[in-house]
Formats: C-alpha cells, structure tokens, sequence
C-alpha cells in the first residue's frame, strides 16, 4: 500500500494457485501474488494473454480457493463467496432466459428481498444504465453494448463494496468500449466501491485506474505497480492525449513489453 | 440487396415481398399434396394393374375401407376408439414417467460429479442392452394387463431423457452459475434459476423423439400379449394375413403420434420464448 494509514479492503499476502490438469500434470496459474486494494480504489491489472489474470478475481470472489498464501477482505480470511462482491465477466453472463427487468433484479431477490421490491430497485437500477424501456426485452435481442450495461446494473444494484470485473469490454467494438468506460467511470463514481478491473489493453488499464498492476507472463506474480494521478472526473475519450498519460503509458509499456514478448515466444513454442 | 419493408417492390417481378412469400408457401404447399397423390395413387394404381400384390402390400382403398368399418362397426376386441384409448393411456403414462425420472436422475446426476462418476458403467451398460426385450420379462412379470406396457414404455423413455437432460446440465455456462453464486444464490436456487433453465431446450428437444419411443413402448407390449390396444390390432390382423389392417392401425399410430409431436411443439415454443427466433434463409 502507498499509504500505511488506510487499512486496505482487500490484500492477497504471497498467494500460489495451482490447477491440476487433465493429464494428470500440474499448471501454476499465479505465484506468489501480493498486492493490496484500498477502500474505493479503482485499480486494474494488466498483463499478457493467458497469463492468470482472471484467477485473481476468482480468488478475491472467493469462487475459488488459492493453493498457498493468505486472501484477505476486510482484514478476514475469504472462505466462500464474499459478501458485497460484484463480479462482470468476460462473457455476457446475463441469463438469456430471464428479460432485462429479471436479470437486474435478480440480485435483490437472491439477497432476501420481495420480488416487488426487487423489481423496483432494477427499474431505477436499467434507468441508471440508460436502458429505460427495454424492461421486457430478451438478452438476444440487445446489442453487445446493451447486454454490458444489463450485467453491470446487475452487479452494481447489490451495492457491491468491491466490483471485480474480467475484461469486460474486450469484445465490444473501439467507439461502444469508450462510451461504456466513461459509463463506468460514471457509476462508479456515485458509489464508495473498490474495483479490480482486469484487462490486456493498457490504454484502457491507465484511463481507468487510480492504480495499475503489472503481472508477469504465467504464472504470473506482480511486476511492479504504478500510482496514475490524473484528475477525475476523466473522459475517457480525451484523456488519452494528456501529456502525464502518455508518460505514464511510456514507462508502464516498457515494463509489459517484455512479459508480452516471452508469452509471445512461449506461445509459438507451445503452437 | 437489401429491403425493409413488405411494400417495397423487387424491380424485377413487380411483386412485394410480401406476396412473394406467400407464392412461395402455395407451391410448397401443392407441391406436398401432389406428392401425396403421386405416392398412393401409384400404390392404388400398381394394386389394380396387379404388378403390386395387394394381399402382401394392401392397398389404400382397402386401409380406408378397414379403418371405416373398424369406425363404424368397432373391431373384434370392441370399439375403436377404445383401443386407441387403451394404447394412448399406456403411452402418456409410460411417457410422463419416464419423462420425470429421466429428468429428475439427469439433473441429480449431472450436477453431482461423485454419483455421475459411481453411476455412470451401470447406466451405460443398462443402456447397451435392447431394451425392447425387457417386455418379454415385464409380460412374464405383470400380465397381460396395461402395466407391462407401461414399464416398457417408461424403459425406453427413461433414457432418452436422462441422457439429454444430464448433458443439458453439464452443458450449462460455468460464468452463469459462477455470477447467480456471487449474487448471492444458494444451491437450490442456482439449481432452480440456472440449471434447469438451461438444461430445459435439451430436455425439450428429447421429448420429440421419447413420445415416440413411448409409442413403441407401448406398441410393442401389446404384440407381446395383450387383449386391447392398437397393438393387438396389429397383431391380430398379422395373424390372419391382413395387410390392410396393419397398415390401417398404423395410420392410426402415425395421427396419435403427429398429434403429441405438435403438442410437444407448441410447449417447447411456450417455455422457451426466450430462445431468438429463426430467420429463414430463403431468398425471396
């Protein structure tokens, strides 16, 4: 942590997972990962493909389990599902059977709530994501825009106090990922929640954060970090031609650039 | 080339898409019925001239001269309709049986990997088997009464379900059931919520094919003894070399199961609207 002071919200001290593969052999997804998330932080974690990035979000959701080393919320041990998590996937994880209003209010209802209130609070929630008036529609008839924004009001209605989110916007197209980073940069800041946001695009990585983490080609553990100080509210779009960016993109793609490159040899071996 | 409404007119025909379409399903539609005509009329015609033997292969004036007067005066065992009765009593039973078994054993099976794992040598090893033999012991078993054809029935329906419902549950996205865990659904609830859900067009599309299974089921039950049914009315007519009646109870078969078929259709279509709706790939 930068600042001593502020006891962090999330902590993984020396964490190992290992995954037994189907050959009987074993695959070391991270090793020896430390890192430490403020309270409200937006930090990102940037690394080449395939290198474990997502298993740091399993581990903090507590979906998975590390194989060594110690993962912390709140200062307690995660076992099970963490309370107040909210989690984007990589793919659309929207229930393509439920519509838009019983996929945003599925979260309330899971949590205790009346299906009337559920449903109330993912009225206000689909208005908030700028989807007031596709309550009744089907996931399969919205774009890949409309669906991230159907999965981030589903996440975002639980007031999470930490948002993981897995490449999200990876596969949108250039100009629907910026206006979905600006939206949530927006959402964001109306809540106090931490998010770990997991990318392969370092661009997005620095526009983002309050803080970048670059991991190491698999298995991965944490490179080195970088505090990105520029002012908020940030617009995305313009953001990228700011002088400190630019400098901050410059000494942060010196340290990826190596960690592509031997996971880009390492893949031609394997292929 | 591109158009968006039913009232643009393509420059080459002057029509609208509209009644293109429509000219479309007309000739298809004629299409079928001379098909038809074509088939059973050449079966009346090579039955007349005698270059088909009809006392081997029947003929069609004969099926529809044995179904009217089964109609009108009942069969040997009593009235028709009772017969279609009895045999669609032992279907529907046999089906709605084994339609909860299978899913019931898929979804328990597929969603715990320990009893799949413990399971899974017997079930593929029952499965080998030719499970119409199984009747004989179920006649030896239970009679000539409608329970033998019911088990039948259920044996075969049984794993078709199962099969596709287990893979169904298998099949089911690890990111949905991962996501419904963080929002905090418990195990029933992702069961209920997710699983099943997912696995429901598996399940429907087995129910196609596992109606008819039952129909066979039940069917063959009845050839292997009985006193009612539209088996037995096969087996009967068999007996005394009537080809016009085997083939009289099997158009009977064909309307009992073209009719389930369309209700099976009409729930699958009702349970899964969430499914996007095929856009055909005819150029019109």
């Amino acid at each position: 942590m930068n600042d001593p002071q502020v006891e962090p919200l999330i902590r993984l001290s020396n964490v190992t997972k290992r995954f037994a593969t189907p050959k009987g052999g074993v695959y070391t997804a991270i090793q020896d990962v430390s890192l430490a998330v403020a309270p409200g932080e937006f930090c990102t974690v940037v690394g080449p493909t395939g290198c474990g990035k997502s298993t740091i979000l399993g581990l903090i959701s507590g979906l998975t389990r590390p194989s060594e080393g110690l993962v912390e919320v709140s200062g307690r041990q995660v076992d099970g599902i963490a309370p107040n998590t909210g989690y984007v996937f990589q793919s659309d994880a929207v229930f393509p059977w439920k519509t838009v209003l019983d996929n945003v209010a599925a979260g309330p209802r899971y949590q205790g709530n009346s299906t009337r209130k559920s449903k109330e609070m993912a009225r206000e929630w689909i208005a908030r994501v700028g989807l007031g008036g596709f309550e009744d529609r089907y996931p399969h008839q919205l774009s890949g825009g409309m669906r991230k924004r159907v999965s981030l009001a589903a996440s975002l209605i639980n007031q999470p106090r930490i948002l993981l989110m897995d490449e999200p916007f990876s596969a949108l197209d250039v100009q629907t990922r910026v206006l979905m980073e600006n939206e949530l940069l927006a959402l964001w800041s109306d809540t106090s929640a931490a998010v770990v946001f997991v990318t392969h695009d370092l661009e997005e990585a620095i526009a983002l954060a309050d803080r970048v983490f670059v991991l190491t080609s698999g298995p991965a553990s944490v490179k080195s970090e970088y505090a990105i100080d520029l002012p908020r509210p940030r617009d995305v779009s313009e953001i990228r031609f700011m002088p400190e960016f630019i400098a901050s993109y410059q000494s942060i793609w010196n340290d990826l650039r190596e960690e592509v490159l031997v996971s880009y040899e390492r893949s031609k071996l394997a292929g | 080339m591109t158009t968006t409404t039913s009232s643009t007119a393509s420059a080459r025909t002057g029509l609208t898409i509209r009644q293109k379409y429509r000219r479309r399903q007309r000739l298809v539609y004629t299409l079928r019925i001379a098909l038809a005509v074509f088939l059973i009329g050449g079966w009346e015609l090579g039955a007349r001239t005698k270059v088909i033997d009809p006392f081997f292969y029947g003929q069609p004036s004969g099926i529809y001269d044995q179904l009217h007067t089964w109609i009108v005066h009942g069969t040997a065992q009593g009235p028709l309709w009772k017969q279609v009765a009895v045999t669609l009593q032992e279907t529907v039973l046999g089906f709605a049986a084994g339609v909860v078994g299978g899913v019931v054993f898929g979804i328990v099976l597929g969603t715990n990997r320990l009893l799949a794992d413990i399971f899974s040598p017997y079930i593929k090893a029952f499965n080998s088997i030719p499970r119409v033999v199984l009747g004989s012991i179920f006649t030896i078993a239970f009679g000539l009464g409608m329970t033998s054809k019911v088990l039948l029935a259920v044996v075969l329906v049984f794993f078709v379900v199962f099969f596709n419902a287990f893979q169904g549950v298998r099949e089911v996205d690890e990111n949905l059931i991962s996501n419904a865990r963080i929002l905090g659904a418990g195990r029933v609830r992702v069961t209920r919520e997710v699983t099943i859900p997912s696995a429901l067009s598996w399940i429907l599309a087995s129910l196609h094919v596992s109606f008819g299974f039952a129909l066979v089921g039940a069917v063959v039950g009845e050839f292997l003894g009985s006193t009612q049914g539209v088996g037995s009315l096969i087996q009967i007519a068999t007996q005394a070399f009537n080809a016009n009646g085997v083939f009289a109870a099997m158009t009977l078969l064909a309307i009992v199961a073209l009719t389930a078929e369309a209700l099976v259709t009409k729930l699958e279509n009702r349970l899964i609207r969430w499914r996007p709706t095929q856009i055909s790939d005819i150029t019109i």
